[in-house]
C-alpha cells in the first residue's frame, strides 16, 4: 500500500496541467456536442496529437500509440475533470466500436474506420437491443437474409442513442435463423444513409428523446461489413459490452456531483437558513459522502489490479450496479434539498437549477435499467462473483 | 501508487486466519456465552505467542512498529471468527496513546510489557464520546474517581487503564488502587464490555490533550470497522454456503434469483467497504489530513452496511438462521455491539460534518 505517486507520474501530472493551462481557450470553444463542428474536431485532433485522446490507439490507425498505463489515464481524467474540460469526444464509436475493431476487425476494417472514428469524422450508433430482446439480448430477431454479396436486413432496434445524426451503426442481426440463439448472430456495420432505414426519436420520461427506434425495411448491406466471423456476433458484441459496463457508474461522476451538492447546500437558503446548516440534511450528505468515497477507493483498488495485469474481480463487477444507483440517489438528494423548487422543470423565474437534477434523477433511472439492468448485474455478481448457479430453465420453454 | 496489500501483509493475514480457524468454533462461542473464560484465555495466549500484541508498539520498545492497516487486517480476521481477543483497546488504542503522548516514561514503562503480553491495558474513554447522567469521572488532587462504562479490554484485570478526564488522557496503574470491574450484560457474548468504578485512583498524565484523544479514537474506530468487515464477510460467506446446500422445491435455494439477488446486494455493498477500511487505515499513519474524516466514514458506513448484511444473511438462512443451532446470531450480535461502541453512526457522521466545517460542534 503506497498512495504516493512515483516521480514519473508526478512529472506526467505536471505535463497534463500545463497542457490544460496553455490550451484553455481552445478547450473552451469545444463544447462536446454529439455531432462535432470545426472547434470540436480541431480540439479532438490536438488531444490525440498530445496523447490525451485515443491514447493507446496505434499510430498506424491515427492514434497516439502509447503503451496502456491505467495510472496515466486516470491522471488525465482527473486533471481534465478538475479543469472542467471535457475529455475529448466520448461516443459509442470511440469507446465501444474502436476497441472491438482493434481486437477482432480485419486490417481493412481497421484502416477504414478507426482513424475517422477517433477523429470524430464518423459518428456511430449501436444497434443491439430490440423491443422483444432486452435483457435476453441473444434472442434478437432482426433478420439478415443472404443475397449474393449482400445481406438484406429487416427488423427493428430500440434504445439507439445518437442514431438521428450517426453516419454508421454497429449492429447485431440474425444471419443463421436455424442455429441456437447465441450462434446465429452476426456483428455487422451499416451505413445509416442506406435506403430502407427509418430513425424515429423515442421520447422518454425526461421529456426529451435521448434515444431512438430504428426500423429496417429491406436494407441492403455488403457481406464484407461483418466484423469477426459470420454467426459469431455474440462473441464480438460481448467484447464491447465489457467496455460499456466499465463506462457506466464511473465514481468520478459521483464525486463531481457530490461537490455540486455541497455548493448547492452552501448557497441555497430556506427561511433564511442555509441548507448546509440543517443537521438532518447533513446526516444524509454524510451518508452519501461515505458511499462516494468507498466507490472512489474501490476504483483505486481496481486500478492497481489492472495496472498489474490482474483481474479486480468483485471490485469491478459491482461498479455498474452501485455507481448508477449512487448517482440516482445523489440526484434524488439534490431535489429534496431544493424542495418544492426542485420540481420546476421548465422556464420559470423560480427555477434554481435549470431542471438539471430532475433530468438526472430520471435519466439515471434509465441508466439503472440500461446497459444491463440492475437485476442482470445482480445475476452476474452472484454467478460470476459468488459462484451461485444460473436460474434453471423452465422445462416447457418453447412449447405452448 | 499501489492500492493493494503487500506480500508481507497477505502472509500476516494468512497466519492469523489459520490460527483463528483452528482455535475458534461455534461450540467455543457457546461456552464463552455461558460464562466460560478459558476460550478467551486460549485466544489471547495465541496472540501473545505470535507476538501480535506488540504489533503497534515501536520497535525500540519491543514491538513490531507496524501500522493501523496491519492492525485492521488482524481485526478483520478477529471479526470473521468472532474471536474473544483483546485487541482494539489493548493492542491498538493503548500503543497509539502511549507512543504519541508526551509522557515518555509511561511509554517506556508499559509498552514493552504490552508488547510481550506480560501486561494488559483497558481503555475507558466512553464518556468522552457519550457522557450520561449516571456515569463519568472526576479528577481531584491527582486522583480519579467515578464510573466509566463500556470500557474495552478491561475484563481480565488489566495492569493499566487509560481514561479521559477534562480533555486529557490519564493512565491508572491498577495494582494497589481501589477499582471495581464488572462485565456489562450486552447482547454480544463474543467479547466483554466492562463497567469500571474508580475510587480515588492515582492518575498519571499521558499529556496529549484533545488532539491525541481524537487520534486514538480514530484508530479505534477504523480498527472496529475492520472487525465489522470481517464479521459481515463471514455472514455473507455463510449465507452463500447455506444457500448452496439447502434444498426446497427440489432445487438448492441458491439457484432462486430471490436468494441470489440478496447475496449479490450484500456483496455489492460490502466490496467497496473493504477499500474504505484499507484507505482509512492507511490514512491513520500516512495521510494525516484525511485520517479523521475517513475514520468517521469507515466506522459509520461499515456499521450501516453490516447492519443490513447481518439481517439479510440471517434471512437467507431462513428459520435456521433464527435458531441457536448454527450460531449465526453471534455475528449478528457482535455487529450490533460494534456499531454502537466508540460512537454510533449518527454521532460519528456528525463529527464527520463538523470536521469539514459544515457544522459547529
Amino acid at each position: 500500500m503506497d498512495l504516493k505517486p512515483s516521480p514519473e507520474y508526478i512529472e506526467f501530472r505536471k505535463e497534463v496541467k500545463s497542457f490544460l493551462k496553455d490550451n484553455i481557450d481552445m478547450a473552451g470553444k469545444a463544447r462536446n456536442p454529439a455531432r462535432p463542428n470545426k472547434n470540436e474536431l480541431d480540439w479532438q485532433d490536438k488531444l490525440i496529437k498530445n496523447g490525451y485522446a485515443a491514447r493507446t490507439i496505434p499510430k498506424g490507425y491515427g492514434g497516439y500509440g502509447a503503451e496502456p498505463d491505467v495510472l496515466k489515464s486516470r491522471i488525465i481524467a482527473e486533471e481534465f475533470t478538475n479543469a472542467q474540460i471535457p475529455l475529448g469526444m466520448a461516443n459509442q464509436g470511440i469507446s465501444m466500436f474502436v476497441p472491438t475493431l482493434l481486437e477482432l476487425g480485419t486490417e481493412d476494417q481497421k484502416q477504414s474506420w478507426i482513424e475517422k472514428t477517433i477523429k470524430g469524422e464518423v459518428i456511430w450508433c449501436q444497434g443491439y437491443s430490440e423491443p422483444g430482446s432486452g435483457s435476453d439480448l441473444a434472442s434478437l430477431q432482426t433478420k439478415a437474409v443472404d443475397d449474393g454479396d449482400d445481406f438484406i436486413i429487416n427488423g427493428q432496434k430500440i434504445w439507439t442513442s445518437s442514431a438521428q445524426f450517426s453516419d454508421m451503426m454497429f449492429c447485431l442481426v440474425r444471419t443463421e435463423p436455424d442455429a441456437p440463439k447465441h450462434k446465429g448472430i452476426s456483428y455487422i456495420l451499416i451505413d445509416m444513409k442506406t435506403p430502407g432505414i427509418d430513425v424515429r426519436p423515442l421520447m422518454t420520461m425526461t421529456g426529451h428523446a435521448e434515444f431512438n427506434e430504428v426500423f429496417f425495411t429491406d436494407v441492403r448491406v455488403p457481406k464484407s461489413n461483418i466484423v469477426g466471423k459470420r454467426g459469431e456476433g455474440w462473441f464480438v458484441a460481448n467484447a464491447t459490452l465489457t467496455h460499456e459496463r466499465g463506462m457506466l457508474g464511473d465514481p468520478n461522476q459521483a464525486s463531481t456531483r457530490l461537490k455540486e451538492i455541497i455548493d448547492l447546500m452552501e448557497s441555497e437558503t430556506i427561511n433564511g437558513d442555509k441548507l448546509i446548516d440543517n443537521p438532518v440534511h447533513l446526516d444524509r450528505l454524510m451518508r452519501l459522502q461515505a458511499r462516494v468515497m468507498s466507490m472512489s477507493f474501490n476504483s483505486l483498488r481496481s486500478l492497481t489490479a489492472s495496472h498489474k495485469g490482474l483481474d479486480a474481480k468483485m471490485a469491478k463487477l459491482i461498479v455498474k450496479l452501485n455507481g448508477c444507483q449512487l448517482n440516482h440517489d445523489l440526484a434524488g438528494f439534490a431535489i429534496d434539498l431544493l424542495g418544492e423548487l426542485g420540481t420546476i422543470y421548465g422556464k420559470s423565474n423560480h427555477d434554481h437549477d435549470s431542471g438539471r437534477w430532475q433530468w438526472r434523477y430520471m435519466f439515471d433511472l434509465g441508466l439503472i435499467i440500461g446497459g444491463g439492468t440492475a437485476q442482470i448485474q445482480k445475476n452476474i455478481i452472484s454467478e460470476i462473483g459468488l459462484g451461485m448457479p444460473r436460474e434453471p430453465k423452465p422445462m416447457q420453454e418453447g412449447k405452448k | 501508487m499501489e492500492f493493494a496489500l503487500s506480500e508481507e501483509q497477505e502472509l500476516l493475514v494468512d497466519s492469523v486466519s489459520k490460527m483463528l480457524a483452528s482455535a475458534c468454533s461455534v461450540d467455543e462461542l457457546r461456552s464463552q456465552a455461558s460464562g466460560e473464560i478459558t476460550f478467551s484465555d486460549k485466544i489471547n495466549n495465541e496472540f501473545i505467542g505470535m507476538g501480535l500484541n506488540g504489533l503497534l508498539v515501536p520497535e525500540d520498545l519491543g514491538g513490531s512498529g507496524l501500522g493501523i492497516l496491519e492492525a485492521s487486517l488482524i481485526s478483520e480476521q478477529i471479526g470473521k471468527f468472532a474471536a474473544p481477543a483483546i485487541w482494539v483497546g489493548n493492542s491498538v488504542m493503548t500503543p497509539m496513546c502511549l507512543s504519541n503522548g508526551d509522557n515518555k516514561e509511561l511509554a517506556e514503562k508499559w509498552l514493552p510489557k504490552i508488547a510481550d503480553g506480560s501486561s494488559t491495558s483497558g481503555i475507558a474513554i466512553n464518556e468522552f464520546i457519550s457522557k450520561r447522567e449516571d456515569n463519568g469521572l472526576s479528577l481531584d488532587d491527582g486522583k480519579i474517581s467515578g464510573i466509566s462504562i463500556f470500557a474495552i479490554d478491561a475484563e481480565k484485570n488489566p495492569d493499566i487503564i487509560i481514561t479521559v478526564v477534562e480533555d486529557e488522557l490519564y493512565l491508572i496503574e491498577t495494582a494497589n488502587e481501589k477499582i471495581e470491574i464488572s462485565n456489562l450484560p450486552t447482547i454480544d457474548t463474543t467479547r466483554v464490555m466492562s463497567e469500571i468504578v474508580f475510587h480515588s485512583c492515582t492518575a498519571h498524565k499521558v499529556t496529549g490533550g484533545k488532539e491525541l484523544i481524537k487520534k486514538i479514537i480514530d484508530s479505534g474506530r477504523v480498527v472496529l470497522s475492520a472487525d465489522l468487515l470481517g464479521a459481515s464477510q463471514n455472514m455473507l460467506d455463510k449465507a452463500i454456503e447455506y444457500s448452496l446446500e439447502r434444498k426446497q422445491f427440489n432445487r438448492i435455494i441458491g439457484s432462486f434469483q430471490a436468494v441470489k439477488h440478496m447475496c449479490a446486494e450484500m456483496a455489492a455493498d460490502l466490496e467497496p467497504c473493504r477499500s474504505l477500511v484499507w484507505y482509512a487505515s492507511y490514512a491513520q499513519n500516512d495521510i494525516p489530513e484525511e485520517s479523521h474524516l475517513t475514520a468517521c466514514h469507515a466506522k459509520a458506513h461499515l456499521s450501516e452496511v453490516s447492519h443490513d448484511i447481518a439481517r439479510t444473511a440471517t434471512q437467507v438462512h431462513g428459520g435456521m438462521g433464527f435458531t441457536d443451532l448454527l450460531g449465526l446470531h453471534y455475528w449478528f450480535k457482535r455487529i450490533g455491539l460494534t456499531r454502537q461502541i466508540l460512537g454510533g453512526p449518527e454521532i460519528v457522521r456528525k463529527e464527520a460534518a463538523v470536521s469539514q466545517g459544515f457544522l459547529n460542534n
